[in-house]
């Protein structure tokens, strides 16, 4: 098992730092080449049009999309979930690249400005029966899964707010920037 | 549920780290920004260069403005106030912008005063050239830092010149026992708690980006491979022959900041960069750096 980490741009270091704590140095993925080295990828929070335009400038599209759920799992955090979804809401005009690769419709910073931005405690019954600590920022929201898309999480209003397909996963908090890294073990169970 | 903690506004500069942040005077620049792969954009009437070449007192701009770049993009948008300035502070959180950045930039309103950043709910980024100064904005309440370097110039000295000196104070600061760290912190005119923080962790308390002359994408690896977490470029991109191209080119040489092949290919054929000033040519007090206490 080799965990990678996309790098092109947000908050990688923290996904980092989070795997540090349990002895797993994650590799840095910025080109194919480095892609092919890793059998579990996450990709972080950051700002979703950066991402997705280097994704496509720097040819890691179609690896991506070839490997995605046979032998890669993908985890995208926020930015990351919207960047494996299979349709989005509220793009930035004229549309933007994502990988497509999760039956999931997510609407970007569905929850207003950064001023609604919010911590809330999130129930995730595969992960126990501790609450994990939930932080938004400028969050996207899932506006439908399909059918292969199991719901893994939600605020206490019911609301989705983590799901997974097979191997691929999409969650639209920051388990990185908490000190609760069950998110990241069930990760590497996948 | 709790709405903009400190965590969500440490946070979403943390979501910002590995990008460019830059300067648009038009929604039209802010698309282009967008389009090229900028994090985030800030709103300004006028980019610093025209700011040092028109002169007068430059201060927020119009909220119209603001709004109208606001509208025009899905990143987060940033406005400048002046320093000490906090009823434009209110008014930008009035309007609901995701940053504020109380900047040297504009002419400073107080003289002796930083806002007060804990009164707000919106997130503050400030300048520092040092990391007393820095440590003095966290104090207040800074979410993101940023060293000043001299903004519309297209001069990187001073922004090389200030992530040197914050980064070799904290690795400074590291070897230093308690007793040391006591005297630092009095003789930088920063908590003692920060600069004890700083030394145990051996990094900033918030994340901090570069500022003030980058002009090309060997000057973003440049700053890149100096440390710091991103980059603001003001009139670096818009001053320039072919905005859209150099944008995107600084975008990637933020990203690929440590692989030199891919920063000579994306630096050629740019055009002209924007035209540079010497730091020693600019009369003392038309120097932005110095403003700020």
């Amino acid at each position: 098992m080799s965990i990678g980490l996309l790098a092109l741009q947000g908050d990688f270091r923290e996904h980092r730092a989070t795997l540090r704590r349990f002895g797993i140095e994650a590799l840095e993925v910025r080109l194919p080449q480095q892609l092919a080295a890793v059998s579990h990828l996450i990709i972080p929070g950051g700002e979703s049009t950066t991402i997705g335009r280097l994704l496509t400038r720097y040819a890691l599209v179609e690896p991506l999309r070839a490997r995605a759920g046979h032998d890669l799992a993908i985890w995208g955090t926020c930015a990351g979930a919207i960047i494996l979804a299979r349709e989005l809401r509220d793009t930035k005009h004229g549309g933007q690249p994502t990988l497509g690769l999760m039956d999931i419709t997510l609407r970007r910073n569905a929850f207003g400005s950064q001023l609604d931005s919010f911590e809330a405690p999130i129930n995730a019954p595969v992960l126990g029966p501790t609450p994990l600590p939930g932080v938004f920022i400028r969050a996207p929201r899932f506006e439908s899964l399909g059918p292969k898309v199991q719901a893994l999480a939600t605020l206490p209003d019911g609301e989705v707010v983590a799901a997974r397909q097979g191997r691929l996963m999409a969650t639209t908090f920051h388990p990185e920037l908490t000190d609760d890294d069950r998110v990241h073990r069930y990760f590497l169970e996948l | 549920m709790e709405k903009s903690t400190w965590k969500t506004r440490v946070g979403l500069a943390q979501m910002l780290k590995g990008g460019v942040i830059m300067d648009v005077v038009t929604p039209e620049q802010a698309r282009i920004a967008e389009e090229a792969g900028a994090v985030a954009v800030m709103a300004l009437e006028r980019v610093p260069a025209d700011i040092r070449a028109q002169g007068g007192v430059a201060r927020m701009s119009d909220p119209e403005l603001i709004l109208a770049i606001k509208e025009a993009v899905t990143i987060p948008v940033m406005a400048k106030v002046r320093i000490g300035h906090f009823v434009e502070a209110q008014i930008l959180e009035a309007l609901g912008i995701d940053y504020i950045d109380e900047s040297e930039v504009l002419t400073p309103a107080d003289e002796e005063h930083h806002i007060n950043k804990h009164k707000f709910q919106i997130p503050f980024v400030c300048g520092c050239k040092n990391i007393g100064e820095g440590l003095r904005r966290v104090a207040e309440g800074a979410a993101m830092l940023r060293t000043k370097g001299e903004a519309g110039t297209g001069n990187v000295v001073e922004a090389v010149r200030h992530a040197r000196t914050v980064y070799s104070e904290v690795r400074r600061l590291q070897s230093m026992n308690e007793d040391e760290l006591f005297v630092y912190a009095k003789n930088i005119q920063a908590p003692y708690e920060l600069v004890r923080q700083v030394a145990e962790t051996g990094s900033l308390p918030v994340v901090n980006f570069a500022a003030g002359g980058i002009a090309t994408p060997a000057d973003a690896a440049l700053m890149m491979q100096l440390g710091v977490d991103g980059l603001f470029v003001g009139s670096g991109i818009f001053k320039s022959g072919d905005p859209q191209q150099r944008a995107r080119a600084i975008v990637e040489a933020t990203t690929y900041y440590n692989d030199p092949a891919i920063i000579a290919k994306v630096s050629k054929g740019l055009g002209e960069a924007m035209v540079g000033i010497e730091i020693n040519q600019i009369p003392a007090e038309q120097l932005m750096a110095q403003r700020g206490w």
